[in-house]
């Protein structure tokens, strides 16, 4: 695999592991992740496991984990991307712009034309994939190091954002483009649901798929009950996370306002969940489409071969130095995309969004299992690490753990993380 | 004669101020194996790079079937049908054997996704020619042995159907077993006549294998030999002092 799985043990307790084909070093990650929320839980007096707060979570993580992905890339080639934080800022402000004066002033659409959202997008992702590219070309053409190429970014691209917006805060934003922050823009419980049985449904057709091909080649295959139990528990985590969100119960003001705001009344005792943020819907759609990139496709193939070995990719008829211009864009194109998610959050720009991103997408990726070295990095690690980077910073907030002593607990948690993977590469006999 | 299938002509590369390869001239025909012998540093495996695209020449032309080509980079030269196996391998370490052997030509399904199992299928098939106790196919490459990478190294260079291929020392860490078996297949190739320029150290192999052999000393050719008319003694004597022995003169 592309993703190099750490080469199995057949003995031993790893036995079952191996059965399933887990990946050992996911499964301690998850553990891990586990362990952190039950602590958590216990020190809040089961505050921070409540539908409430894993909602929050969720649309919490969803900027800095979409990011994530693309580092995963970038680091998979041996590069490093400084400059996200400052990108999104960039992508944030022109966007920002488009939407507040452009569009509806100078071009004259009114607020609230259809047609803003998708303009704006279109053209913050654009921007952002061309800052990306440009950053790659620099990198990949001129061999300046990626680190310095990006340093200069970070100082750069969010002060263009502030001339562009000329410093102010830009609001109150489109209102199909807030959709995309999180608490205003979910499913509702019949579409969450809907939602979760397709993408199970999907998940266990590609398990089937897989199975298939390898019966189609001779190889050999799980034993049913192995294939019949992972599809089990892959149900029951979609299905289960779908029943979380949807049990977060919407405020009876809030939904008292939706009623008046469609002229009706609200009947007596409706309830009803908030379901899946369309962020996290965007969120999962990023991850399933960049997992895909990274195994199944060339380009994905070829950035992982970039990373293990530049000369042999060379040398094997890649041009490395269009795959670093396109790893880049692809880098600034998701940047431009958290850059919606990140305003919409906060339902307008200021020039600060995003301060000090890069250091969390970098780091999500690390403790994610990206070697620095290149060649090795999953997208699912990048986001379980995102994921325990939020949740550390929340429930430590939820604690009441002092802003100082919660930097110094996620930097410290970050170098161990590091620090276990190395050991357990060690154990695996793998030469770092 | 026919136009030799490929022929460097006085090629010359300099790195800084080193002459590492100095107008040197090598042809090759369609079903013969050329040896490419000289000390360490003579200039070899450079040569071989100016063909494989990994190099481009500062002077001098090559020409395939009696033309000119131009060749920029290795896509060129895999174009060409010219395959090499590099003395350093060039893997891919944190790839499974597979990726390795079809990397920048993955087999596809018709969606458009690499097909690894397709691969993989292909890769048994010819590791099961090639190397019969070859198992890893799961691993990175990373995890095999020095004998184990040259042989997925050398299973990519002749999955591909080349016409001229390069093999740079490839038995340099292969077992006795191994190497024999490489032998057999270089017999194999060039009876579908293949046209393959090897480079290797060892005289013996060289006078098993090939048909004619050109010695380099410090980036100049010394001169090129029928391998039938000369003794063991004369290539020695090529490779150290640098001159050509008196029968072939
Ligand atoms: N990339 C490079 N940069 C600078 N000098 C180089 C480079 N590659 C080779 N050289 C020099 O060119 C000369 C020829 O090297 P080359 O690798 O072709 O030797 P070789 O005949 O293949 O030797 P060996 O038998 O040890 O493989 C040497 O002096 C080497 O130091
Ligand atoms: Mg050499």
């Amino acid at each position: 695999m592309t993703d190099t799985a750490p080469p199995q043990e057949k003995s031993g307790k790893r036995g079952l592991l191996v059965t399933l084909e887990i990946d050992s070093r996911l499964l301690g990650m998850i553990g891990a992740f586990v362990l952190l929320c039950l602590a958590f839980n216990f020190a809040t007096d089961g505050r921070f496991l409540t539908p409430r707060n894993i909602f929050n979570l969720s649309i919490q993580t969803v900027s800095v984990a979409i990011m994530a992905t693309g580092m995963v890339f970038v680091i998979v080639m041996r590069h490093i991307d400084l400059s996200v934080g400052a990108l999104l800022a960039f992508c944030s402000a022109t966007m920002g712009v488009m939407q507040v004066w452009v569009l509806p002033q100078t071009l004259g659409l009114g607020i609230g034309h259809p047609l803003i959202a998708p303009i704006t997008i279109v053209v913050g992702l654009i921007a952002g994939t061309l800052v990306g590219a440009a950053n790659g070309w620099l990198i990949g053409y001129q061999r300046i190091p990626a680190f310095i190429v990006t340093l200069g970014g970070l100082l750069i691209w969010r002060n263009f954002g502030w001339y562009e917006s000329s410093g102010q805060t830009l609001g109150p934003l489109d209102s199909t483009i807030l959709n995309f922050g999180g608490i205003d823009g979910t499913l509702g419980e019949t579409l969450s649901w809907v939602v979760g049985v397709l993408a199970a449904a999907s998940a266990v057709w590609a398990l089937w798929r897989a199975r298939a091909n390898k019966v189609h080649h001779g190889f050999p295959v799980k034993p049913m009950w192995a294939e019949v139990a992972l599809a089990g528990l892959t149900i029951a985590s979609v299905m289960g996370f779908v029943w979380l969100l949807n049990s977060y119960q919407m405020p009876v003001a809030r939904m008292k306002r939706m009623f008046e705001a469609r002229g009706e009344v609200m009947p007596e005792g409706f309830t009803a969940g908030y379901g899946l943020p369309i962020s996290v819907l965007l969120l999962i759609v990023v991850v399933v489409a960049m997992t895909v990139v990274a195994r199944r496709t060339r380009f994905g193939r070829y950035i992982f071969a970039a990373g293990g070995n530049p000369d042999a990719a060379e040398l094997s008829g890649i041009n490395t130095r269009m795959l670093t211009v396109k790893v880049f864009a692809l880098m600034g194109f998701l940047c431009a995309l958290s850059a919606v998610v990140a305003q919409a959050r906060q339902t307008y720009h200021t020039n600060d969004i995003g301060t000090l991103d890069e250091l969390r997408v970098i780091a999500a990726a690390v403790i994610g299992g990206t070697a620095l070295a290149g060649g090795i990095g999953t997208i699912y690690g990048a986001i379980l690490g995102a994921i325990i980077m939020q949740s550390l910073q929340s429930g430590m907030a939820m604690v009441g753990v002092d802003a100082p002593f919660q930097n110094i607990v996620v930097g410290l948690v970050l170098v161990l993380a590091v620090w276990i993977d190395i050991q357990y590469r060690k154990r695996l006999g793998e030469k770092i | 004669m026919t136009a030799p299938l490929v022929e460097l002509r006085n090629v010359s590369i300099a790195f800084g101020g080193i002459k590492a390869v100095d107008h040197v001239t090598v042809d090759l025909h369609p079903g013969e194996v050329v040896g490419l012998l000289g000390h360490n540093g003579a200039g070899k495996s450079t040569l071989i790079k100016c063909l494989s695209g990994a190099y481009q020449a500062d002077a001098g032309e090559i020409f395939i079937d009696g033309e000119k080509v131009e060749i920029k980079n290795p896509r060129d030269a895999r174009a060409l049908n010219i395959e090499t196996i590099y003395q350093t391998l060039a893997l891919a370490d944190n790839l499974d054997a597979a990726s390795n052997l079809f990397l920048g030509r993955e087999l596809i399904t018709p969606m458009g996704f690499v097909d690894d199992a397709a691969m993989e299928a292909e890769t048994r098939k010819i590791m099961g020619r090639l190397n019969p106790n070859f198992r890893k196919f799961k691993e990175p490459v990373k995890a095999l042995s020095g004998g184990q990478r040259q042989s997925v190294a050398i299973a990519r260079a002749v999955y591909f159907n080349a016409r001229i291929l390069i093999m740079d020392e490839p038995t340099a860490a292969l077992g006795p077993q191994e190497t024999q078996m490489v032998a057999e297949l270089i017999q194999e190739l060039k009876a579908q006549g293949l046209g393959i320029f090897l480079i290797e150290h060892d005289i013996h192999n060289v006078m098993k294998l090939c048909d004619r052999a050109s010695v380099m000393k410090n980036g100049q050719l010394v001169g090129t030999v029928d391998v039938k008319d000369v003794t063991d003694e004369d290539i020695l004597g090529m490779i150290i002092l640098g001159k050509m022995p008196d029968r072939a003169r």
